[in-house]
């Protein structure tokens, strides 16, 4: 049994898992959910590039996944850094809160 | 057994990303992004990239959510008042995010017809074929990371201390 998936499910799929994170962007109010889902964009646009590099036999597609994995572990690093400094500074991660740049 | 497989982690993941924006308290949120990114080192495996395929499930759902998770901890939020945002991206992003996705479904399913289909008899693209690029082609472009990432650590160190005002 050699079942075979069109390559545009995939595409759909990562489409879908995008428009999540931007929903998840939108509408949650706690700035480690925001950050999450910045992590799910990243994830889909991720798994398209994995998709095309296997559509177009190019292994060049899969490095750049890879840099994106650890440009996303460089900019975790540095964005919860910055939510620690923030919730020290506040007292809270609620984005309606955190509406001044000065402290 | 590709399309079995394909269905039951591409359903996963878009459970487990349903479930991040549902649930009220940031470490169930984090523990479905886990589940998503999982599943997406699964549909790695069924493409054939069996180096990103562990490099997900080591980078991603290990090294980063281990860091969401120690943080969540850490800060001990508790949970979301009100999750469905403000008035501005109820009325004005949700459309927006309709229109988006349509869009991208049109494009993918007009532009898909001219690709192939995936079998798991398409053979994974080795470990050998992936270093030969990177650390022949792009040897400079993975050196940077390096300092990038090294940046990233001071970054975080420097922001994250106790005194960040003086030093």
């Amino acid at each position: 049994m050699n079942t075979a998936v069109p390559a545009e499910w995939y595409l759909i799929l990562s489409a879908a898992l995008f428009t999540l994170g931007v929903v998840g962007f939108l509408i949650k109010r706690s700035l480690i959910s925001i950050f999450m889902s910045i992590e799910l964009m990243l994830n889909a646009v991720n798994l398209s590039f994995v998709t095309f590099a296997h559509e177009w036999h190019a292994v060049k597609g899969q490095i750049f996944v890879f840099f994106v994995m650890m440009v996303a572990a460089a900019e975790a690093a540095v964005g919860l850094a910055i939510l620690i400094s923030i919730f020290r500074a506040r007292g809270t991660l609620t984005v309606d809160q955190i509406d001044l740049m000065k402290l | 057994m590709h399309l079995v497989l394909f269905l039951i982690f591409a359903l996963f993941a878009l459970a487990g990303a349903v479930n991040l924006l549902l649930q009220k308290h940031p470490i169930n949120s984090a523990l479905s992004l886990i589940v998503v990114m999982a599943s997406l080192a699964v549909l790695y495996l069924l493409l054939g990239a069996e180096f990103l395929a562990m490099a997900q499930i080591i980078v991603y759902a290990g090294a980063i959510m281990v860091l969401f998770t120690f943080v969540v901890m850490l800060l001990n939020e508790g949970r979301e008042e009100k999750t469905w945002g403000s008035k501005t991206a109820k009325t004005i992003g949700l459309p927006a995010v309709v229109v988006l996705l349509a869009v991208l479904a049109a494009t993918i399913l007009r532009a898909g017809r001219h690709y192939g289909m995936i079998s798991l008899s398409d053979g994974v693209t080795t470990i050998q074929e992936l270093s030969k690029v990177l650390f022949r082609d792009l040897l400079l472009p993975f050196e940077l990371t390096s300092v990038l990432i090294l940046i990233a650590i001071l970054g975080a160190v420097a922001l994250a201390r106790k005194d960040n005002g003086e030093a």
